[in-house]
């Protein structure tokens, strides 16, 4: 145990002595949510809309022009039918179409109730969802001044659909992606960097003769980097709440353990790399391209899995932040807690012990 | 017995046959010697012997355990030096010892006395980072991280290369204290002239063991004589004596030729008449011992 | 005969923080001279040589190679010396021919120089048939003759050669210091360090540095009677065990 221990506090001088890397380490979650959560547009002014009038009533044309004059909105076209709103769509010039039902107005004082549908381009979602609730909250604007004026109870419910993304994201979406993101770059990443480092320096010869046993030098060499990776998940998650305003609905805590299991399958990721690869340039690359770049394209980060080919949604199940993107979402935004998230955690927990027994049968205890 | 033998012992990497048939045995105590030449294979036979790497064939029994089967309670006996830089360039001199004395399951205070001789020289430097120590001191300070554990078998490759001959001078003077307080060493080295300095050496050449001798033995068994000749004209003489009839090898030897003659009966006389009708000057030619890198050049010659 | 100086050396001095790596030398080197420059494991030694090849700017002193100025000029001075390490040599999974043509590339040789060179040099290596096979499946004797050609390639008047030995088998070693012997008759000078004391009776002079200091320079005859030492190995000794400054 003393072995060990000596073990992990030589892994931790490395790590401290290297302060550029370990201003990174703690650097880049800061500065990625920071460019994440502000380089997202939040601003939305003169945003082209078309709008699709079946009704052509007074109530119809005082929402139009209540919209118009927020400055938010241009009018790019009225349209004469549901058939051109997707060739409108597809121009990418037009962000939103609103449509009216037919005798809206007629509906609205008849039977209290009218339709409005919103439909939003989502290929850009944050922008996307920006647009509706603007766009809802100047209807909801105005129909409350239609309520106190004529002292009647009218209820409105603009339909809001979302074309080419039918998941609705917001602009805090991105935080479980980005988490998944940076602790699999930090565990990965790191830990099989410095696995092959010992190899490039020689001293793993020394290492290999001497009485450590492999599954101490890989856990020895883990360690340091699950406390890293631990902190950096309670930066983003500090920044998420406080910077961002994002509810966490869930426990706290759940979240918190969820993270660390992940945080552990990146690690053993990690690991399995650096038995593969002969020096940290390999390592490097492999945990780039071979886990990050899946990672960002099929984990649901990006772009949504329900909208890839189906080819792509089956090894979307591969990528293990797949499951821990689902997970955070459904701790922090749908606040559900372990008994529907059970299942996400049983794939990681497998992943681990999988991944775990295969790099410690893969651990060479010679130099071939 | 802490020793070691190596029986027909081959090794191939691709195509290439790193070692072929080595038969080697050292005693226990002994200073034993690996003279050879970069890829000669020497490093090739340390790491199957420190049990880092498999031979293709043959067997290695190391105190009597075997490489493959018994690797664990091999690694718990001996000291291995990589030829390679294997220190950690951003931990102390003090840190890299500490951390090798944990991993080995001691302290640095425990076997004290083993490493003293060689600590000493690292003293004042040991709040300073491996990576910028000089050549030699490297060298030791790997050695003393070998040692820390207080293995019975040392099995160092290359220690002194690209070390000053003072730090050489040094280093295999603290060998020979290990020695003497009974470890076994087994030692790899390019310089020829670290020969005399161990019980017995073995030349290796291309991946064969040319022959395993004492250092005396290696010159007793030279069997030739051998000449220093110095002339005012060194770059001629040589050419003139590879032109000689009676010439087996000849060769610069700092700034004196070592010339060695076919004939069995052969007079310095008749040297110096050969080289003075060449028109020669400033003529003196000695019968010498010959050193082992005389006797590395004739065996390699002879290959 | 007068004496042409391509290494002219007044003072020079490397501080890095408080420690001083080379303190105050001074000396000359003869064009076509073969110039030992020996000394123990961090005596200076490096950071003389990577100051007069004008990759490191001098703390204080002065020096000029091939008639530049290694504060000012020292762009000329890289395209008029060659440099070759143990450690720095050849690229291992380029073949022999690809190196050639690389590093003549670098000087700036044009493509009908380039090959003419390349066959001389494969030729008077005697390793034609092996022109197309990559570097790290030659011998590491081959290696360094051939990097030795490669940094001889542009015709530079001094060449720096930094260990070049180290490790290389006793025959090697001799036909490796034919090619220095030859070079230095076509007038190229050959500032040379290494381990190995007998090579360094092969210098036509010794410049020993101890503690950033030069200790001793002379020619290995004189420094022998001098010290009265039978080899330079015990000069060596001598002088760097015993600190004895001789100059």
């Amino acid at each position: 145990m003393k072995r060990f221990i000596g073990f992990v506090k030589k892994e931790f001088k490395h790590i401290l002595r290297d302060y550029r890397t370990l201003l990174i380490l703690f650097g880049m979650p800061v500065v990625q949510i920071l460019l994440f959560g502000f380089a997202i547009k939040n601003e939305i002014k003169d945003s082209k809309i078309a709008i699709l009038d079946r009704s052509k009533d007074y109530i119809t044309e005082e929402i139009t022009n209540k919209l118009l004059s927020s400055g938010y909105f241009l009018l790019y076209e009225n349209l004469k039918s549901e058939d051109y709103i997707e060739s409108e769509f597809r121009k990418g010039i037009v962000k939103e179409v609103i449509v009216f039902e037919e005798d809206f107005a007629k509906n609205l004082f008849g039977e209290g109730k009218s339709g409005i549908q919103i439909i939003a381009d989502a290929s850009d979602p944050n922008y996307a969802n920006m647009l509706i609730n603007y766009t809802s909250s100047i209807i909801n604007d105005y129909l409350n001044t239609l309520h106190t004026g004529h002292n009647i109870q009218i209820l409105i419910n603009p339909e809001v659909k979302m074309i080419y993304n039918p998941e609705i994201k917001s602009v805090y979406m991105f935080i479980p992606g980005l988490m998944a993101v940076i602790l699999l770059l930090v565990s990965s990443l790191m830990t099989s960097i410095s696995i092959t480092r010992e190899k490039e320096f020689g001293t793993m010869e020394v290492l290999l003769v001497s009485p450590l046993k492999p599954l101490q030098i890989i856990s020895g060499k883990v360690i340091p980097y699950v406390f890293i990776a631990f902190i950096d998940a309670l930066i983003i998650i500090f920044m998420a709440k406080y910077v961002f305003a994002m509810p966490i609905e869930g426990s706290i805590i759940l979240l918190i353990l969820e993270s660390v299991l992940f945080i552990t399958t990146a690690l053993t990721l990690g690991i399995l790399i650096s038995t593969i690869s002969s020096s940290q340039q390999i390592a490097m690359m492999s945990a780039l391209g071979g886990l990050m770049l899946p990672t960002i394209l099929l984990s649901g980060y990006i772009f949504p899995i329900e909208n890839m080919p189906y080819v792509l949604q089956l090894l979307s199940n591969l990528i293990p932040a797949k499951w821990f993107v689902i997970i955070v979402k459904a701790i922090m935004l749908k606040g559900l807690g372990f008994s529907y998230i059970w299942f996400e955690t049983a794939v990681l927990v497998i992943t681990n012990i999988v991944l775990f027994v295969i790099s410690i049968a893969r651990f060479k205890i010679r130099l071939e | 017995m802490y020793d070691l033998k190596i029986s027909d012992v081959s090794k191939k990497f691709g195509d290439v046959n790193a070692l072929r048939d080595i038969n080697l045995d050292v005693e226990e105590n002994e200073l034993f010697g690996v003279i050879g030449p970069d890829g000669s294979g020497k490093t090739t036979l340390f790491r199957i012997a420190a049990t880092l790497l498999v031979q293709d064939t043959g067997k290695v029994k190391l105190s009597g355990l075997d490489n493959i089967k018994d690797y664990k309670k091999i690694r718990e006996i001996i000291g291995y030096m990589p030829g390679r830089f294997s220190l950690y360039p951003d931990l102390t001199v003090e840190e890299n010892l500490k951390f090798y004395a944990t991993v080995f399951g001691t302290t640095v205070k425990e076997n004290y006395d083993i490493i003293k001789d060689v600590y000493l020289h690292l003293e004042p430097f040991k709040k300073r980072r491996a990576g910028k120590l000089s050549g030699g001191m490297k060298q030791k300070l790997a050695l003393c991280c070998a040692l820390v554990h207080k293995p019975k078998f040392l099995i160092l490759d290359e220690p002194t290369t690209g070390v000053d001959p003072v730090s050489r001078n040094e280093f295999w003077e603290i060998l020979r204290n290990l020695k003497s307080i009974g470890m076994t060493v087994i030692v790899s080295t390019p310089y020829m002239d670290e020969a005399k300095l161990c019980d017995r050496v073995t030349l290796m050449q291309n991946g064969c063991i040319l022959s395993v001798q004492t250092p005396a033995e290696i010159i007793e068994g030279f069997g030739k004589k051998i000449f220093s000749i110095r002339t005012d004209a060194l770059t001629d003489t040589l050419k003139f004596l590879n032109e000689y009839k009676y010439t087996e090898n000849v060769f610069l030897y700092g700034d004196v030729i070592h010339y060695i003659d076919i004939r069995k009966e052969i007079k310095v006389d008749i040297l110096t008449q050969y080289l003075r009708t060449n028109e020669l000057k400033n003529i003196t030619i000695k019968e010498i011992e010959p050193s082992v890198e005389d006797c590395f050049l004739t065996l390699m010659r002879e290959k | 005969m007068e004496d042409v100086f391509v290494i002219d050396v007044n003072k020079l001095t490397k501080k890095f923080g408080a420690f001083t790596a080379v303190d105050s030398i001074s000396f000359k080197v003869k064009k076509g001279e073969i110039f030992g420059f020996i000394g123990a494991n961090g005596a200076g030694k490096t950071t003389a040589i990577k100051m007069l090849c004008g990759i490191l700017i001098p703390t204080s002193g002065d020096a000029v190679v091939s008639g530049f100025d290694v504060y000012k000029q020292s762009e000329k001075i890289k395209k008029n010396i060659g440099y070759m390490s143990q450690k720095f040599s050849l690229y291992e999974d380029l073949t022999v021919r690809e190196n050639i043509k690389f590093y003549a590339g670098i000087y700036g040789l044009k493509s009908g120089v380039i090959k003419e060179k390349t066959e001389f040099i494969l030729d008077s290596l005697r390793i034609t048939e092996a022109g197309n096979r990559l570097i790290k499946s030659l011998p590491l004797g081959w290696k360094q003759k051939l990097a030795f050609s490669i940094a001889s390639i542009h015709n530079p008047k001094i060449v720096f050669l930094d260990e070049p030995t180290g490790g290389v088998d006793p025959l090697t070693r001799r036909q490796f210091w034919k090619m220095i012997q030859s070079a230095s008759e076509n007038g190229i000078t050959l500032f040379v360090t290494t381990h190995y004391m007998d090579e360094a009776e092969y210098c036509n002079r010794i410049s020993m540095m101890v503690d950033g200091r030069i200790a001793a320079l002379d020619s290995p005859m004189n420094l022998k009677e001098k010290i009265k030492a039978d080899t330079m190995q015990q000069v060596f000794i001598k002088i760097a065990s015993q600190r004895v400054i001789l100059n």
